[in-house]
């Protein structure tokens, strides 16, 4: 019996017509080593992924080696493909905000952010989106910022063995998820963003909340930097590591903290602003190193410069009390309301009594917009937002109809994970861990 | 029916922007040819798969007979701007032969996207047009791109052998610069005959702060468009991305090979005539179909 059933996990060493092929499970590496000695001049090509702790999710690296030094890097990518640009051509404009917040799970609602800015140029109602709809946009997309830049940094140390790192990224995050949920009802892919505005007012206690959370922030990030800037093995892993200057980075599409960590303070925040950005108050930043070190500490720094939005946000927001959050134009802004019942988060009983028994053209309304949704004007728009990896755009095609008509989103995961091989090639192995770290790629946008 | 129909369809006729008369709408409405899903079709599906039935595009047969219904607005455009019909969709739920007496059924509705613009684009798109045109005389010294300006955006329609010459200098010359490329996103438009797929590009210029599109076509019959990666190396996943949604052939990629779909799929799934697949769902004792086949607006 045991001779017949074949592990095909085990591991175990194969003759092919393309050379030895061993399958490496763990802890047998000496076993390798001693079926590699006598081709040992030949090229080992190595199968890093597609699962594996150290490659950022489902990502495959395929490694030509010569003993630890890396000849040839290429990528496999497409694990994590959902087909949600397809997806979105089949829903309306309104449920699109579902899917495309799927991508990145990381910075959903940059997600979110970037195609419903699309929808509102498509439809030229830019100039009247509430401005607390804006400044909720703003709020949630930066402590977003923090939560993502937060995850990089822990993934990444967790990737080197820096465990502390990442036990510490994960703790301060879930208070961001905690804000999120507390605003949102969902600590991911909320959809609360939608076109328009955002689903629905502040709930009671959440300025009260992000003030904690600001608090808190501001005694904990101080623990990232002592823990890790001059941390002599944090050092001495990072620096000088996936070395990827100016030209390379315009050359390869490269946005976000790469790009910053070359000096150049290209920040669509600051350049294209969106969303009010020009009215807030704080600094982009750089470092003039061009590598993985760089690109940390600049991570560390961006969640700085958010605490600073989030708190100007906050202000704003206290002085908008009971201000609309969704357009005035009734024939975009979505009828309903949720609000929560005994029975948990559902359609809330004012709006369900007045559609119901007090008027006839209400329940219209609210019947047209749900099941058939909004027309869109034909053309297409590119809005492109800074999302925590960089630029994040949307190209989004109407056909005049009341869905999109083709939704493509430029995610900077997927243009960032071309430069792996210019970061990593004819370096050591293990630096190839630092350098897709330090790119800060995450699979669902990539593959989307 | 036909009254009814009638009435409708002529009473929102007036509304368009190129309304014709209507004189042969009962003809239009009495032909089951002009309906919009081909024989066969699931209902539901798109008005997207009748082209062998025309000679010509379809746009173009609906146009020239004139019962074409514009039924809602195009949005604000400028006057000097026209519009281009790509599509003419049938009916409102894309179902037919149901014995429907509303008069849905015989609603026209052109899809029209805007088209070239006129002289002067305003701000500094006409320094950027100027600037490329200049230089693509003196070197190509053929056809200028048609420019469409819609939503402050502007698009430069380029023909495809000109486009590797095109992005060279919109990333070369001293008063260009684009010296980044957001990549390259495919659009299927299967109604816009002898230009089904389109190529969209979004260049940056950092050192001006500006952004353009450029935006190529091919027909599905020949799906060759000229590979820009020699000129943004960030193109190559970018295309081998849109080879393997819409099966634009690139050439001169280093390597067109498929990247988010397994090598051995066939097909290109975000083509227009690619379903989106999926299966019925039974909920409460009703069934719902798949997303495709659910009654649509067209």
């Amino acid at each position: 019996m045991t001779d017949t059933v074949r592990d095909p996990y085990a591991a175990s060493e194969q003759d092919t017509t393309s050379g030895k092929v061993f399958t490496v499970t763990g802890q047998d590496w000496d076993s390798v080593v001693a079926g590699l000695d006598n081709e040992s001049d030949e090229r080992v090509v190595v199968n890093m992924g597609p699962q594996h702790p150290s490659t950022h999710g489902v990502l495959r690296l395929i490694l030509e080696l010569d003993g630890e030094t890396v000849t040839e890097c290429r990528l496999g990518i497409g694990y994590l493909h959902t087909g949600i640009e397809k997806n979105m051509e089949y829903r309306s404009w309104t449920q699109g905000v579902t899917f495309c917040t799927r991508m990145d799970y990381l910075s959903p609602f940059y997600n979110e952010a970037a195609y419903c800015l699309a929808v509102e140029k498509l439809l030229d109602i830019e100039g009247d989106i509430p401005e607390k709809a804006t400044v909720m946009r703003v709020l949630l997309m930066e402590i977003n910022r923090i939560s993502s830049h937060l995850v990089a940094i822990a993934t990444g140390g967790m990737e080197i063995g820096a465990l502390t790192v990442m036990t510490i990224g994960f703790r301060e995050r879930e208070l961001c998820l905690d804000l999120f949920e507390l605003i949102t009802g969902l600590r991911m892919n909320s959809a609360f963003i939608r076109p328009g505005g955002v689903a629905q007012d502040l709930p009671a206690g959440a300025l009260d909340k992000v003030d904690e959370f600001l608090a808190l922030m501001e005694k904990r990030l101080p623990e990232y930097a002592a823990l890790c800037n001059a941390n002599p093995i944090f050092r001495g892993r990072l620096v000088d590591v996936g070395y990827l200057d100016l030209a390379g980075c315009l050359a390869l599409g490269i946005t976000g903290p790469v790009l910053r960590s070359t000096g150049y303070d290209w920040d669509l925040r600051k350049k294209q602003p969106y969303c009010g950005y020009e009215t807030y108050d704080f600094d982009v930043i750089t470092r003039d190193t061009a590598d993985s070190y760089g690109r940390f500490r600049i991570r560390v720094d961006e969640m700085w410069e958010s605490l600073k939005i989030i708190r100007q946000a906050a202000d704003r927001l206290r002085g908008m009390e009971g201000a609309p959050v969704m357009i005035a134009d009734k024939k975009i802004a979505w009828p309903s309301q949720l609000s929560i019942g005994s029975d948990g988060l559902g359609n809330s009983t004012d709006h369900i009594r007045h559609i119901m028994g007090e008027s006839m053209e209400a329940l219209i309304h609210h019947f047209k917009l749900v099941t058939e949704g909004f027309r869109v004007p034909t053309g297409q728009v590119y809005v492109p937002v800074e999302s925590p990896r960089g630029e994040l755009g949307c190209h989004l095609v109407s056909d005049g109809g009341t869905k999109p008509y083709r939704a493509h989103f430029r995610d900077p995961s997927f243009a960032h994970l071309q430069a792996a091989p210019a970061m990593s090639e004819g370096g050591q192995i293990a630096d190839i861990i630092v350098a897709v770290a330090s790119l800060d790629p995450v699979m669902g946008g990539v593959d989307r | 029916m036909t009254d009814d129909a009638n009435l409708r369809t002529g009473g929102v006729a007036g509304e368009g922007p190129n309304a014709p008369p209507d004189k042969e709408v009962h003809e239009e409405l009495k032909d089951p040819s002009s309906s919009s899903s081909a024989p066969g079709a699931p209902p539901g599906e798109r008005s997207l798969v009748d082209k062998s039935a025309a000679e010509g595009s379809i746009a173009d047969k609906s146009l020239n007979d004139k019962s074409v219904v514009v039924s809602d607005d195009p949005g604000p455009l400028p006057p000097h701007q026209d519009l281009d019909v790509i599509d003419v969709r049938h009916g409102m739920f894309g179902v037919t032969g149901t014995g429907d007496t509303s008069g849905y059924d015989g609603l026209v509705r052109p899809v029209a996207i805007p088209g070239a613009t006129e002289r002067p684009y305003g701000g500094w798109f006409d320094a950027v047009a100027d600037r490329l045109e200049s230089a693509l005389t003196t070197r190509a010294g053929d056809t200028l791109p048609k420019v469409v300006i819609h939503r402050g955006e502007i698009t430069f329609h380029v023909a495809r052998e000109q486009l590797v010459d095109v992005m060279q200098t919109l990333r070369d010359d001293a008063g260009l610069r684009f010296e980044f490329c957001s990549g390259v996103s495919g659009v299927h438009y299967p109604h816009d005959s002898g230009a089904e797929l389109h190529a969209v590009y979004h260049l940056l210029s950092m050192t001006h702060n500006r952004r353009v599109r450029v935006e190529v076509t091919c027909p599905d019959a020949d799906p060759h468009i000229p590979s820009v990666v020699s000129v943004y190396p960030t193109n190559d996943w970018h295309e081998r991305e849109t080879f393997d949604f819409f099966g634009i052939i690139f050439d001169g990629h280093p390597a067109l090979t498929r990247i988010e779909m397994p090598d051995d799929w066939p097909g290109h799934p975000q083509r227009k005539d690619y379903p989106l697949g999926g299966i019925p769902v039974e909920y409460k004792g009703a069934t719902i179909p798949p997303p495709d086949q659910r009654r649509s607006y067209n």
